[in-house]
């Protein structure tokens, strides 16, 4: 530090503690730069500061919210939900089965005048055809034996045999069946030993092989069997149900609770069985976890806002929605402020031929109406498949190139009255060049307009893309934007019941256009210098 | 003044011209991919020509087999002889289908217009006299949401608030279930029921603009000399604002005025849309999604055609309304 800097600042601490200047001192005048100036009027507009703070708000929730939420864009969620499925169907066996012996002569009308004379309570019939009588032998309870000319043709029984994975030939049939009915409960076949138990278990030498029951119990959907515990315990509930008489014959349906408990895991399985009378059958019903899409939930401590209607957060769309919003409308304003620049700057400065080409552009540009251009480009490249991140490029590009005209119009028409002033006389006599005369002395002139109007035009950017993407010609899944969050509501149903889903995508955009047009109001009033306040 | 309008049109119909051409070119440059539908279907029928053979016909008979710039002055032909051709989705002559939907459009602009014009200018006279006050920024504030919402939200607000809480209106449509059963009067009614809701959407997003517009206006005529002169020599504040404030707001704001009145024909494409509005908006929205050249194409350039005749109207309500104005 020289010896001179020193005093001068000795001599500035001094003079501010005495704070004493001279009338004609320069430093009595507080001088703002005009920056500074248009700082300080727009901070004085109480209202475009609430705009900025709701920008500011927005950027925060949109760009950082993203970061801090727990839940990525395009994350799904899922939900177990408790759906009533039908799992099987019972029925207790009252019509007669038929176990067939002699096929050539059980034959299906055999067995119908059978089952008819089993009912008169005959013990013989004749057949038209055959002289000799059939004899029907009741050999035990709900078991009858059809021989004819001293054969055993077959026997018919309510009661039916199943086996664990084999089919049971007639003898076999017969015999469990005899024994189950009967009070006899073991016989021999080829030499064998078999045992039928209480419950109607068939025993092989001591093994279970299958079992007699009188209940048919199918499965219905993804279940292939039941364990015969289960179909046991079934029957027992449906039996004593039925006698206490809590089915409804009447053709109602009384739900009935069925508790099973699973030997093998131990846990406890409720089952729902109705009685349809109509075709008297049971029906086993049964609550099923089921893993979905946690599509419309309503807001809770995990999702703050609920779910939409694809299992995605809410709150996490919308940030990332905001993000997709205010990205696109800065690149669109940026690509038709500069577009408009370089137009409006080259025609305003140039005036002539160009002037004229560049106008009547301009003019047709007016005309042609935009939003049907936007729907149709829109409509096309749906029909084409464009992939959704190619079509959100085509989508600011298009509109940043709709967009321009409105600008180079504004800045022509400035530079025109701007490139008669002296400064621009001076900018010619140094000899600079055209370019630099252009971009560097006039278009700094009407930044405060293009700042104004970009503002404004960032609003609008917004508002157009959230109208295409609600129309489902915008932005698409699986990008969020603020518009395809709205488009659920084309939904008459979402309208009415998930108004979360619409409701704050809707105040989003509403909040950010108004805070954009508030700041751009006050940014017009605050470049303004003939504004008083 | 003559001369000018003269050379004015002419320039309206050059730009037209490349409008039009504009306009074409795109739709060419799309996919026809309704034409292809077309022929398959019709190729699908039994003992039919081949989808090659349907394709080229249809192709010819919509002038699509030429370039663009033949196709474009043969359409430009009919055109003029106001042919637009058939539409393919509603398979009726495109100026029939206009003319069917036209009016419904015109209606809704109408009535639309008519409460814009008197909610907005009074509005916007009102906040300007009252600058800065709570009342001038209560005024702005819902100029500018009603700039700022998009319509489908406020749509669906309406519909959730007045449809589906209070029913009193339906969510859709033009007609009741039960329109074909009413008398003239009913049907009448009817109608005027279901617009209510459209109409309301269609006003409070649109008096914004003219509100805005009115207030910057008023404000610049307030700080004018004369308004200064008027006040200095002692006339009530009310003839100062209404006899010589308001008189020269007029002139900016008959000229924009009647500048939109072409727009009336123009029809609101989402307002219709989303209401189910069968106007001109909604049938041409269903159009272009699905592809309908000749009609989209009439559409367009009806659109650019309306701009074009509305800043002339501006222009010369301009020159007409302020005398000072002297048109070269």
């Amino acid at each position: 530090m020289t010896e001179n800097n020193k005093y001068d600042v000795e001599k500035n601490v001094q003079v501010e503690e005495n704070e004493t200047y001279s009338l004609n001192d320069d430093r009595r005048v507080k001088v703002l730069s005009p920056g500074a100036m248009v700082a300080k009027r727009f901070f004085r507009n109480r209202i475009a500061v609430v705009g900025l703070s709701i920008l500011v708000a927005m950027f925060l929730f949109s760009f950082v919210g993203g970061v801090i939420s727990p839940y990525n864009e395009k994350q799904f969620f899922y939900r177990y939900d408790q759906r009533i499925k039908e799992i099987a169907g019972a029925k207790e066996n009252t019509d007669f089965r038929y176990l067939i012996k002699d096929a050539d002569r059980f034959t299906s009308i055999v067995q119908a005048t059978a089952v008819l004379n089993i009912n008169k309570g005959e013990s013989q019939f004749t057949m038209t055809g055959n002289k000799s009588p059939y004899h029907i032998n009741q050999t035990a309870e709900g078991l009858y034996e059809i021989s004819v000319d001293g054969h055993v043709i077959g026997a018919v029984c309510k009661s039916i045999l199943s086996l664990d994975g084999e089919t049971a030939d007639y003898d076999l049939n017969y015999n469990a069946l005899k024994a189950f009915l009967s009070d006899q409960k073991t016989f021999v076949l080829d030499g064998v030993n078999y045992e039928v138990d209480e419950t109607g278990g068939l025993l092989r030498d001591g093994k279970e092989i299958g079992y007699v029951s009188s209940y048919v119990v199918s499965p219905i959907g993804a279940v292939s069997d039941f364990s015969r515990d289960f179909k046991e315990e079934l029957q027992y509930f449906l039996e004593t149900n039925d006698e206490a008489g809590n089915f409804k014959r009447n053709g109602e349906n009384e739900k009935t609770q069925f508790v099973y408990k699973n030997p093998t895991s131990g846990e406890e399985e409720t089952y729902i069985v109705s009685f349809n009378a109509a075709d008297s059958r049971w029906v086993i019903k049964r609550y099923q976890a089921e893993y979905v899409y946690d599509l419309y939930s309503a807001p809770s401590k995990e999702h703050w806002l609920g779910t939409e209607g694809n299992g995605m957060d809410m709150l996490t769309r919308l940030m990332y929605g905001g993000r997709v919003s205010l990205v696109i409308g800065f690149i669109v304003v940026f690509i038709e402020t500069s577009l408009g620049i370089v137009m409006g700057g080259i025609s305003g400065y140039f005036g002539g031929a160009v002037d004229f080409l560049i106008m009547r552009i301009v003019d047709i540009m007016f005309c042609i109406p935009s939003t049907p251009i936007l729907i149709i480009i829109g409509a096309a490249m749906d029909a084409l498949g464009v992939d959704p991140t190619i079509r959100m490029i085509y989508l600011m590009l298009i509109l940043g190139f709709l967009g321009w005209p409105g600008i180079a119009h504004m800045v022509r028409g400035q530079i025109l009255s701007l490139r008669e002033q002296e400064f621009m006389t001076a900018a010619e006599a140094t000899g600079l060049s055209a370019k630099r005369r252009i971009f560097k002395h006039l278009v700094p002139n009407v930044m405060p307009q293009l700042i104004v109007s970009a503002t404004m035009g960032l609003g609008s950017a917004i508002l157009v893309e959230a109208t295409l993407s609600f129309l489902g010609l915008g932005v698409r899944f699986p990008f969020a934007s603020w518009g395809n969050i709205i488009n659920g509501v084309n939904d008459t149903y979402v309208l009415t019941t998930y108004l979360w889903v619409w409701i704050p995508a809707g105040i989003c955009i509403l909040l950010t256009v108004l805070a954009f047009n508030l700041v751009g109001d006050g940014l017009r009033d605050a470049f303004d210098p003939k504004m008083k306040r | 003044m003559k001369k000018y309008i003269i050379k004015r049109i002419l320039v309206s119909i050059l730009i037209l011209f490349f409008v039009a051409f504009c306009i074409y070119a795109l739709m060419r440059c799309l996919p026809h991919s309704y034409v292809e539908t077309i022929a398959r279907q019709k190729s699908m029928q039994p003992n039919s020509k081949s989808y090659e053979e349907w394709l080229a016909q249809l192709n010819a008979a919509y002038n699509l087999d030429k370039n663009i710039v033949p196709g474009f002055f043969g359409w430009l032909g009919n055109a003029i002889r106001l042919d637009f051709g058939d539409s393919w989705s509603w398979t009726v002559p495109v100026t029939q289908k206009f003319s069917d939907v036209i009016w419904l459009s015109f209606v809704m602009g109408v009535i639309s217009f008519v409460l814009e014009l008197i909610i907005a200018i009074p509005l916007g006279v009102v906040a300007a006299t009252h600058q800065y006050s709570k009342l001038d920024y209560v005024i702005s504030l819902i100029a500018l949401a009603g700039i700022s919402l998009p319509t489908f939200f406020f749509a669906s607000l309406l519909k959730l608030v007045f449809s589906v809480k209070l029913g009193w209106f339906e969510l859709y449509g033009l007609v009741g279930r039960y329109y074909n059963q009413l008398d003239s009067w009913g049907q009448f009614l009817d109608k005027a029921h279901h617009l209510v809701l459209p109409i309301t959407t269609l006003v409070v997003l649109s008096i914004g603009s003219l509100m805005r517009y009115t207030r910057t206006n008023m404000l610049e005529v307030l700080s004018s000399d004369y308004v200064r002169t008027a006040r200095a020599k002692g006339l009530p504040e009310k003839d100062v604002i209404f006899k010589h404030a308001f008189r020269n707001t007029l002139i900016p704001l008959v000229t924009i005025v009647g500048g939109s009145l072409p727009g009336l024909f123009s029809g609101a494409l989402i307002t219709e849309t989303l209401y189910g509005l069968p106007g001109i908006g909604f049938t041409s929205y269903q159009s272009m999604t699905q592809g309908d050249i000749p009609f989209s194409m009439f559409y367009m350039v009806f659109l650019s055609m309306l701009t074009l005749v509305g800043n002339l109207i501006t222009d010369i309500l301009y020159a007409v309304v302020d005398p000072r104005v002297r048109l070269a």
